[in-house]
């Protein structure tokens, strides 16, 4: 230890109301700097001032220690010896599992008022993060364009923008054939290219006729209609799922067939609505029977002994 | 050592300690350090025993060079893959970069692999360290997370289908799939979010996560010290034959012998 007077004693400056008005003065002055140039000014001078008083007091505080006290051969003064039956001796001892309740309430409510300052800060957060995912979730109606477009007996590959003010990213493609007429009314097969497997994008197992391409502006944005042969049904690329024309799966892995749209007819445009899900098809084209499920993620059965691993569907 | 130092000498020591002297007594930082870097190891490791530390070296690689791909990525759906393009193109040595982190990715997962491998066929897995074992299963679930968040925003037609495939492999969970699924998509549909919500959870939830468990990993690792292999004869009990160095296993230390402790600054 160089020096000798020990912790006691280190170069400490006598407490000081000076920094206070420095600070004050440099708020000032920054204020000043956006706001107007005398209020820089002034806080300049305080600064100045305070500065000025600040450090004289730190340089005179260390020439003379005035408030420390006289330095004593026997080291600090002591205070008179408290008497045995006085002071900390006196007190019983403390039991050795005993609480204190003024230290018990303190800890408590640091903890409480600590839990109740968390939970306030994350319970949004979390809702934030996680609730979006779950609630305004419900699909738009898109619209094909002109019923003309569809002539009866053929295969359309619809591509469309299912949410058009998300952009690209929301583009979704149908398999879209007319099949004239039932009982009076139109009857469109409008297949889902999302694979029931995993979710890969099924294609048409034939050629596709993009010289016949056409772009139809509807209000759902720009719709492009691809005449198509799908003489092989549809078959997936990514794990080589195959369907029948109907969406039937006839091969590799899907657990169901392919998912359907809704359809109406309004103002003589094809809307296409919710998207359903189904576990088979009976029957083709208009006379073709199916049982719609809600809607189910792919890879998920909807109907058989495995369809009670997915009782209940998030909002979609 | 060597004998008398010259007054010039020690003055010159001292001033170059000085820094040192200053953080040590104010922090305890270099006494610290100096705890956790020049620790005692059993003699007979080997250099299977440096595959953590490799982990631990790609993962810092990540880290880095993830930051400074943050500088550029652009997280959103119609400038992901054009952002992307520019780094390896255009950006200098913006190849470097994204190389360095596309494939330390798969250095890391790889070694992490090795590592368990290593702990496994050791036995360095039992009593005490069998929480140790828990926290690295969970260090690689959250670095395999990693990747599969990471994989997404590169943005082209391999990364948006993967992640496609993904998600709805989680969707296929009984019960909670779907939800998980809604959840990690940020709704029921793939959008914008979804981008700029698996960028979110790269670069700030679960690189956080892993800093975390690496550190509980870290501390247990210099707690319960380093296992000796499973061929270790002096670990087994037996008299160390004379000549080496005597070693020492990390926890049993019967005698104190510190001629045996590599690394010790002498």
């Amino acid at each position: 230890m160089e020096d000798p007077r020990g912790d006691e004693q280190r170069h400490l400056p006598p407490p000081s109301l000076w920094p206070v008005g420095f600070a004050v003065g440099i708020v000032c002055l920054l204020v000043g700097l956006i706001v107007s140039w005398p209020v820089a000014a002034i806080g300049a001078a305080i600064v100045l001032v305070f500065g000025f008083l600040w450090t004289r007091d730190v340089v005179t505080g260390h020439r003379e220690p005035a408030e420390a006290p006289p330095p004593e051969p026997e080291g600090r003064p002591q205070a008179p010896a408290i008497p045995a039956h006085k002071g900390e001796a006196a007190m019983p001892e403390p039991e050795p599992a005993e609480r204190f309740p003024r230290s018990v309430f303190l800890e408590a409510s640091t903890l409480g008022l600590g839990a109740v300052i968390g939970g306030i800060v994350t319970v949004p957060a979390v809702g934030f993060a996680v609730l979006p995912a779950f609630v305004k979730q419900h699909a738009h109606e898109v619209d094909l364009g002109p019923v003309a477009n569809f002539t009866e007996g053929d295969w359309l590959i619809a591509t469309f923008l299912r949410e058009p003010t998300q952009g690209e990213i929301s583009r979704r493609t149908a398999f879209i054939r007319n099949n004239g007429l039932l009982a009076g009314k139109p009857s469109y097969t409008c297949i889902s290219n999302r694979c029931a497997h995993l979710g890969c994008p099924v294609q048409a197992g034939g050629p596709l006729f993009e010289d016949k391409q056409k772009t139809v502006k509807t209000k759902s944005g720009e719709v492009t209609l691809i005449p198509a042969l799908p003489a092989a049904g549809f078959i997936c690329p990514c794990h080589g799922g195959a369907y029948d024309s109907e969406g039937n799966r006839i091969a590799g892995p899907p657990v169901r067939g392919l998912d359907r749209y809704e359809f109406s007819i309004i103002n003589g445009h094809l809307i296409l609505g919710n998207t359903f899900s189904v576990a088979e098809v009976t029957g083709t084209g208009k006379s073709a029977k199916i049982k719609k499920y809600e809607l189910a993620g792919p890879g998920q059965h909807v109907d058989g002994i495995e369809s009670w691993m997915y009782p209940l569907q998030p909002p979609h | 050592m060597a004998g008398r130092k010259s007054d010039r000498m020690q003055q010159l020591e001292r001033a170059a300690m000085y820094p040192l002297d200053w953080l040590e007594e104010r922090s305890g930082l270099v006494g610290g350090v100096r705890y956790f870097l020049f620790r005692k190891v059993p003699g007979d490791t080997n250099w299977f025993h440096t595959l953590g530390s490799a982990t631990l070296t790609a993962f810092l690689v990540q880290l880095v060079t993830g930051v400074i791909l943050a500088m550029y990525y652009k997280p959103d759906p119609t400038h992901a893959h054009s952002s992307i393009d520019h780094i390896t193109h255009d950006v200098t040595l913006g190849w470097l970069v994204r190389g360095m982190h596309k494939w330390g990715a798969s250095v890391f997962i790889i070694l992490m692999f090795l590592h368990m491998g290593r702990v496994f066929l050791f036995g360095a897995y039992k009593y005490p360290r069998e929480l140790n074992w828990i926290i690295g299963v969970l260090l690689l679930a959250t670095g395999l997370f990693e990747g599969l968040t990471g994989y997404l925003l590169p943005f082209d037609q391999t990364a948006y289908w993967a992640t496609v495939v993904a998600i709805n492999i989680n969707g296929t969970a009984p019960f909670v799939g779907p939800y998980l699924a809604s959840l990690l998509r940020g709704g029921a549909e793939i959008g914008p979010d979804t981008l700029s919500r698996f960028y979110s959870l790269h670069m700030l939830l679960v690189p956080g996560a892993l800093i975390g468990l690496i550190t509980l990993h870290l501390y247990l690792v210099v707690r319960l010290g380093v296992s000796s292999p499973p061929w270790s004869g002096e670990a087994a009990g037996e008299e160390p034959e004379p000549g080496p160095p005597p070693a020492q296993t990390g926890l049993v230390q019967p005698r104190p012998r510190a001629s045996s402790v590599r690394g010790r600054p002498e």
